[in-house]
């Protein structure tokens, strides 16, 4: 390999570019770049954005969702075998009873436990597990902030009307209402928590615009946000004492005989021992599939972010929607090549920072709705070729993030943005004084486990969920701030109708006869394959230490 | 860990040991440096220096060798914060251990986020919530303070403790966000959301079409 000249974190060739981006800053920052049409919107989409590329899609074979299409990462899921064989598995000894199980311990499953505890059930009656740490999540790594519709000159309604835009109008309006009416509880229980939004010193909220708001409603802890409150739930639920198993994972939900699920086949990630689960009513806040790198994509997600929740909730023949629709971040990092694919928050364009071809020059809107967003990147650099191409063949446009100190003065990135400033310092770029290299990356779920109604409720009794596995609140896009706001929102209905529910719930006998019957429609529907879901973790090691494997241990 | 292994030029530590063939059940998590869960303690050969690291965060270097936290046992006790004031003595009441603070600066040499922890423990030793709130926003909670400290100190649980206190008790209230609760439970919304949910599709698009943006 021939040594690149690397100045202050960027290859030489790169700095020409730099200097274009530097030389139309001053202009730029009085200029706003117009904002697209319905029409507009939807033929970008239809001939940029990577969801609309058929080939990348099959239609699912059996089940509820039959004929439904889906990338291809997901129908592999859910065309594959379960892991378990009903008959390795005692269910006449039950290892954990309990009236709630909560599968996944990130924003939404914490937020349900909190509110479960609330609505009167026992700490010791709730169970939450976790298939790596408490509180390891996507919920840990936003940034951005959450939107919350409190403020004087904004309501309910506008934000509303966001979602239901922002969503291509295919939202499930009742659990869009939900999210709107429910923003201002969710801030108040945050502060009373103790969670540390920006207020001034009167309490106003410190709030910015994000791509396809009309208000200004995004609250934020600098761009640790995420981690604020996911942080300060943890500590409440630790503080309550409610029950916790962490590097456990549920390999399979469990039904009773009147098919209503009733606890989950839990499995120990490092002893390889599996526990059987009985409660009365279950709650699912596994995540998303990030990390199944849908088209080949970099993710933000976190490590866990592998589907498990949807391949689970199919098995009982619970409903999915808009499985066909994925999310790609307008801005993941691009280089260098250490940090691909990580997010660089919505909070940049927020505070000013505008999107910038090589030759300097604005070419959208900065905060349109994200998808959006994503596709006049993508058209930049593929159909207009205004790209810049990094050292290891990717392409990407400009984060003109020196545009925030220019507008808002200098240090508000130090301020507002320290895991960003942070990111970039340890690979020697300094986002104050140069732009940043960004191009989208898979970021969410946009669709998932249908929810039913704003109870939180899924098509199966006894199975409830909340957050980034589920499906109909966002529609076929989500907002950004609107993904903290969802797992607290259905965290919290989860976590009080489940308990409602429990508190009536006689359980039948255990039974894992879904399997036996997906395993049949599996057949049926002529699928002929070694593929076991979930997953669990995604596969990362080398290719030439896997071809050289045994497993004998 | 004592095993030597030849990897790409410029991978992080993470991948690197992924491409050598560890598959990670602890160790890896957000793999973008918010989780905490990669703490890693490396010597590069030749230096005396024990450094440390997020895996997901730092480049291989030749030469490097190390090891990573699978698990930090911290001490954590339970209390009930809306039975807690902000008070001065309150962070001693409840980890008495930061008096034993020698001052050795080894914490803030340990961090891999660069924050100031000592200070932070001096300042939770004074009461000054504050102070600890404002050093320690940035944590992760990635355990390396706790187990390079002499005297047994977690300054980041102390730390928690601090901010959901100061954020609790301190920061002042946002008016407008109870205001806002009291408009939703009076039903002032309902009827209007009500019509939105019911209109037609294309009153629907009209309405967001035409929505003012707030600049």
């Amino acid at each position: 390999m021939s040594k690149l000249e690397i100045v202050k974190g960027y290859p030489r060739y790169m700095r020409e570019s730099i200097k274009a981006v530097e030389k139309t800053r001053d202009k730029r920052s009085k200029e706003t770049f117009k904002l697209m049409s319905l029409e507009e919107r939807a033929e970008l989409l239809q001939k940029h954005h990577p969801d609309y590329k058929k080939k990348e899609k099959r239609p699912l074979r059996f089940g509820p969702n039959k004929g439904d299409l889906m990338p291809h990462e997901v129908v592999d899921l859910l065309e594959a075998h379960p892991l378990v064989n009903p008959r390795d598995i005692d269910l006449s000894h039950v290892d954990f009873d309990t009236d709630i199980l909560i599968i996944g311990g990130g924003g939404g499953g914490m937020t349900a436990a909190l509110w479960a505890h609330y609505s009167g059930i026992p700490a010791e009656n709730i169970l939450i597990i976790q298939k790596l740490r408490l509180q390891d999540s996507n919920s840990v790594m936003s940034q951005g902030g959450v939107q919350a519709a409190d403020k004087p000159n904004d309501s309910p309604l506008l934000h509303y009307l966001d979602i239901i835009g922002g969503g291509h109008f295919t939202n499930n309006p009742e659990l869009v209402r939900a999210l709107a009416m429910d923003g201002a509880y969710i801030m108040k229980w945050h502060e009373e928590l103790g969670v540390e939004y920006r207020r001034d010193a009167e309490g106003t909220m410190f709030t910015l615009s994000g791509g396809g708001a009309s208000r200004k409603r995004m609250h934020s802890a600098r761009d640790y946000t995420g981690l604020e409150i996911v942080r300060t739930l943890k500590d409440e639920v630790l503080n309550k004492e409610i029950p916790v198993l962490e590097f456990t994972s549920a390999v399979e939900l469990i039904t009773d005989d009147q098919n209503r699920v009733a606890g989950a086949v839990l499995y120990n990630m490092e002893t390889q021992q599996y526990y059987v689960a009985r409660a009365k009513a279950t709650i699912l806040s596994t995540g998303g599939f990030g990390r199944l790198h849908i088209q080949g994509f970099p993710t933000t997600n976190h490590y866990g972010a592998t589907a498990d929740g949807l391949v689970l909730a199919y098995h009982v023949g619970a409903k999915l929607r808009d499985m066909d629709s994925v999310q790609y971040h307008p801005t993941g990092a691009v280089y260098p090549e250490q940090i691909v694919g990580l997010l660089v928050t919505e909070k940049v364009r927020s505070l000013g920072a505008q999107p910038v071809n090589k030759h300097g020059e604005q070419f959208v809107y900065p905060l349109e709705p994200r998808d959006v967003e994503a596709s006049a990147i993508i058209r930049e650099c593929y159909e207009k070729n205004n790209g810049i191409e990094t050292t290891t063949g990717i392409r990407g446009v400009w984060l003109d993030s020196p545009l925030i100190e220019l507008t808002r003065g200098e240090g508000t990135i130090q301020k507002e943005l320290p895991a960003m400033l942070r990111q970039y310092a340890r690979f020697d770029i300094d986002m104050t004084e140069d732009p940043v290299l960004i191009f989208p990356t898979l970021h969410f779920q946009n669709g998932g486990v249908e929810m039913i109604n704003d109870k939180a409720e899924t098509s199966i009794s006894g199975l409830f969920a909340a957050g980034e596995v589920t499906g109909g609140a966002h529609g076929k896009n989500r907002l950004m701030g609107n993904s903290i706001l969802e797992y607290s929102v259905f965290g919290r209905r989860a976590g009080m109708f489940a308990t409602k529910y429990a508190k009536k719930m006689k359980l039948g006998k255990l039974t894992l006869n879904h399997v036996t019957k997906y395993e049949k429609m599996l057949k049926e529907s002529g699928v002929e394959t070694d593929r076991k879901a979930p997953i669990l973790l995604p596969e990362y090691r080398g290719e030439k230490v896997l071809s050289h494997a045994l497993d004998i241990l | 860990m004592g095993r030597e292994y030849q990897v790409p030029f410029g991978l992080t530590i993470m991948k690197a040991m992924e491409y050598a063939g560890y598959r990670f059940i602890r160790g890896a998590g957000c793999r973008g440096g918010f989780c905490g869960s990669c703490a890693t303690v490396y010597r590069i050969e030749g230096d005396y220096k024990l450094r440390v690291a997020l895996a997901c965060q730092k480049t291989v270097e030749d030469g490097m060798y190390l090891t990573q936290l699978p698990f930090t046992p911290a001490n954590k006790p339970v209390y009930d914060v809306e039975k807690l004031s902000p008070s001065v003595n309150v962070l001693l009441e409840y980890y008495p251990e930061i008096a034993k603070c020698v001052s050795c600066n080894t914490c803030t040499k340990a961090c891999p986020q660069d924050l100031e922890v000592m200070d932070y423990v001096q300042a939770a030793l004074r009461g000054d919530l504050e102070e600890v709130a404002r050093l320690s926003f940035d944590c992760i909670g990635c355990g390396l303070c706790a187990m390079r400290c002499p005297t047994s100190i977690v300054p980041y649980n102390v730390a928690q403790l601090a901010r959901r206190l100061y954020g609790k008790y301190v920061m002042p209230r946002a008016k407008h966000v109870d205001d806002r609760v009291k408009e939703v439970e009076e039903g002032k919304f309902d009827e209007e959301i009500k019509n939105l949910m019911e209109t037609s599709l294309d009153v629907l698009k009209e309405r967001y079409t035409k929505r003012d943006i707030e600049k």
